[in-house]
């Protein structure tokens, strides 16, 4: 079971649940298609999120009889972005259908995020019969070919007897060591065939080996070096949260007071209220997590593959450092950051083989104190004028206080987003669902439907901004029709935020196509929708609109209009050093 | 209480390369490009052979050649991988490589492996003897001829081929065709036995 926030459920309720799924003998599968839907039960999927159409339909014929929960969404690019979400807060792969040709190549773009990201999902597409296959037939695409570059592996099924295996074969896959998604491309006639056979047991293939634990010696040596480290901070990157790495991460650097500073995508991996936390680094993180980062003289990264948006640029990055870096996947090792002490293996098995190895806890009483000046230095801060225009960073500071620890904060990409991981305080794992990888706009409305029915009695927030929300607002209706709990909050500053923050800062401050003032009002369109809807403008509303907005059962849009000269700092310039971030605009003139 | 401004903050002195290395006496120089041959065993199924060229193309590996053919195993196919990288690309090209699912194995061959290429070349009819005796300076043979054109085989290194080329190019040459290098470790080791 992953490590979350939420409440585990009574040991009494899934005894029950396994009795009642025993008794309920299965009737034997006598379609490829129910061959499918067999393998996804047999891999223990609760819910899939797709689309109907042509190609797809005898999978769906066959889920008609299943248990499986089924979501329509309003656009597979929803359906791939919920099946992510779902995956990131459950930990188990999320399911997504759609159908040939535009189904497809509509998935596409939720496919690559999880891909980026290493979030679990499986992708199961229609695809024209096999004889019409590379004729260019109705609805057609090589979805196979599409997906290859942004799967794990992506199957083309070609028997009705061996569809089955196919699909438990990517779902174990999917799941397996370094997660990420997987695709089987489902032929009309192998769906529609005639088979017996019932799906193997979920297995990955035999050519894929996943490391468990790393080289001892390898990590004695790695242990002496953190040991004799003056000025050792941990990176932990999302790979920690995807192992369930977060209490050994905790354990090991409590024991042995290393600072922590995690990447974006490990957010929720260490308390951000802890003492040894310095929150996260890169290019919109903290100054401090930034300058640890700079003058460590060892890193112990863990389940991170240095993303140029963490590094900035690579010769400056933690330039005086020994770096051990552990992963799953030995291809990250030494693939953008050079790994003087590599550690191949599963994250929560090599932090307990380095606790045990570690000789002594390093000296490093002045650089703790150093980070804490630094912390002092350079707070997560913003000017707060008396009255108008609200001020984005009050509304998430405001938001995440009045909420508990286990919230679910999903967002979309953009401005807003850095103000959701900068302002809000994390403390668990998997409370945080964004797209980070491939920066999807659009990921926040349906990330968040996933979100919730990953995690039902959990709080989910979503923060949006007005270019990301309206990309996705479609999937508002399925939150109606689902009636699910969710807040979604628009930051709405009538722009892609980021983009004129870059043309302001070094494009001289030609807003090409960045400006949005004909965007709609988002209040009134959520309850177009069914939904409820808020208009927030000014401070002395956000209290009362925020705990209107919560008390609401079933999805809310809250249409916060923020000062839309606000801009995100602490900020590096892509490329940048991380040491030389910038606090101001006038910063960025300087280096 | 905004600490100080970028240039006035602690920081060292070091600094990595552009492949992040860290800059110092061992390991200062950026690694010059060098020619590696890989040799991966893949599962002998459709569109493998697609899924390994588009992550070469889509990693920018720099790829001189790449052969494929059936092995003993006939569920097994073997591939010949010709690169150009610095030594951090050699290495990732084969970590990404056997990430592959329809990977069973990879390995970088030795410098002195066997590697051959065969090469078809069509010259000119007009000079049939002469192109024989050319083609018999290669350990080559006509193995096609008509009465406007002799087609000859040559099997060899990349050099010996490009030399061959050269020699041929007196004779009107009117077509070739390489297949790229297929090369074996020396010795009894084997890519099934190596992991």
């Amino acid at each position: 079971m992953s490590e979350r926030a939420s409440v585990p459920k009574e040991d009494e309720q899934s005894t029950d649940q396994d009795e009642a799924a025993a008794d309920d003998e299965q009737a034997p599968v006598t379609t490829g298609a129910q061959s499918v839907v067999r393998a996804l039960e047999n891999a223990g999927a609760e819910y899939v999120f797709g689309v109907q159409g042509g190609a797809i339909m005898p999978v769906y014929d066959a889920l008609y009889d299943s248990d499986i929960t089924h979501v329509t969404m309003a656009h597979e690019q929803g359906a791939s972005h919920a099946a992510d979400a779902y995956g990131i807060v459950s930990g188990e792969p999320g399911v997504c259908f759609a159908t040939s040709g535009p189904g497809a190549t509509n998935l596409v773009t939720g496919i690559a995020d999880a891909n980026m990201d290493s979030d679990p999902l499986i992708a199961l597409t229609g695809q024209v019969p096999t004889e019409f296959v590379g004729n260019d037939a109705f609805q057609e695409t090589d979805t196979v070919g599409i997906t290859q570059p942004v799967t794990k592996e992506s199957y083309f099924a070609s028997h009705s007897d061996t569809v089955g295996d196919d699909v438990s074969e990517a779902f174990a896959l999917a799941d397996a060591g370094r997660q990420g998604p997987t695709l089987v491309d489902l032929p009309k006639d192998v769906t529609q065939g005639e088979t017996d056979v019932e799906p193997k047991a979920p297995e990955t293939p035999d050519t894929y080996e996943v490391p468990e634990e790393a080289d001892d010696e390898a990590v004695q040596e790695a242990a002496e070096v953190i040991s004799d480290a003056e000025r050792p901070v941990i990176l932990a990157g999302g790979g920690v949260i995807k192992a369930n790495a977060s209490n050994a991460l905790r354990e090991f650097a409590m024991e042995y007071e290393v600072p922590v500073i995690t990447t974006m995508p490990g957010i929720g991996s260490f308390p951000e209220d802890h003492e040894l936390s310095l929150e996260w680094a890169g290019m919109h993180g903290t100054g401090y997590a930034n300058l640890a980062i700079t003058n460590t003289d060892c890193m112990l990264a863990i389940g991170t593959r240095f993303d140029d948006r963490l590094t900035g640029g690579v010769d400056s990055f933690a330039p005086d450092a020994d770096i051990v870096h552990v992963d799953i996947d030995p291809a990250e090792i030494s693939k953008n950051v050079y790994a003087d002490y590599p550690l191949i293996g599963d994250a929560r098995e090599v932090l307990r083989q380095l606790f045990d190895a570690m000789p002594r806890a390093p000296d490093a009483d002045e650089w703790r104190e150093q980070c804490q000046t630094w912390k002092q230095e350079y707070p997560m801060s913003y000017e707060m004028p008396d009255d108008e225009p609200l001020k984005p960073q009050y509304v998430v500071e405001h938001f995440s206080a009045v909420t508990d620890e286990d919230t679910i904060v999903c967002t979309g990409v953009g401005q807003h987003q850095m103000w959701a991981s900068q302002f809000w305080e994390y403390t668990e794992p998997r409370t945080w669902v964004s797209s980070h990888g491939l920066g999807t706009m659009g990921y926040g409305v349906p990330a968040a439907i996933g979100a919730k029915l990953a995690a039902p009695d959990q709080e989910v927030v979503c923060f949006d901004g007005d270019g990301s929300f309206l990309m996705t607002v479609q999937g508002l209706s399925v939150a109606v029709r689902e009636q699910l709990d969710i807040t979604y909050v628009i930051l709405n500053n009538e722009a892609v935020g980021m983009v004129r923050q870059w043309q302001d800062g070094f494009y001289e401050g030609r807003r090409m196509a960045s400006e949005y003032p004909w965007i709609p009002q988002f209040d009134k369109l959520a309850e177009a929708f069914g939904a409820a809807g808020f208009r927030l403008e000014d401070y002395e509303n956000v209290e009362e609109t925020i705990a209107a907005a919560r008390e609401y059962d079933g999805p809310s849009v809250i249409d916060a209009h923020i000062d839309p000269g606000e801009n995100v700092f602490p900020m590096v310039p892509s490329g940048g050093d991380n040491g030389l971030f910038a606090l101001n605009e006038d910063h960025l003139d300087e280096i | 209480m905004p600490g100080p401004a970028p240039h006035d903050r602690m920081r060292p002195e070091g600094r990595r390369n552009s492949q992040g290395i860290r800059v110092d006496p061992e390991a200062e120089a950026t690694h010059e490009p060098r020619q590696a041959v890989l040799s991966a065993l893949v599962k002998h199924r459709p569109g493998v052979l697609a899924e390994v060229s588009g992550l070469f193309s889509r990693r920018q590996f720099n790829i001189e050649s790449l052969t494929v053919g059936p092995t003993s195993d006939e569920s097994i196919a073997r591939m010949t991988i010709l690169i150009e990288e610095p030594q951090p690309g050699i290495e990732q090209a084969k970590k990404q490589l056997q990430k592959l699912v329809p990977v069973v194995s990879v390995m970088e061959l030795e410098p002195e492996a066997l590697r051959r290429e065969l090469a078809l070349i069509k010259v000119g009819g007009e000079k049939p003897d002469d192109v024989n005796a050319v083609a018999e300076m290669y350990d080559g043979q006509a193995v096609d001829a008509s009465t406007d054109s002799v087609t000859v085989e040559i099997t060899g290194s990349k050099q010996k081929i490009d030399a061959a080329v050269a020699a041929f190019e007196q004779f009107d040459v009117q077509e070739i065709v390489r297949t790229g290098a297929a090369a074996l470790e020396r010795g009894p080791k084997t890519l099934e036995k190596h992991d």
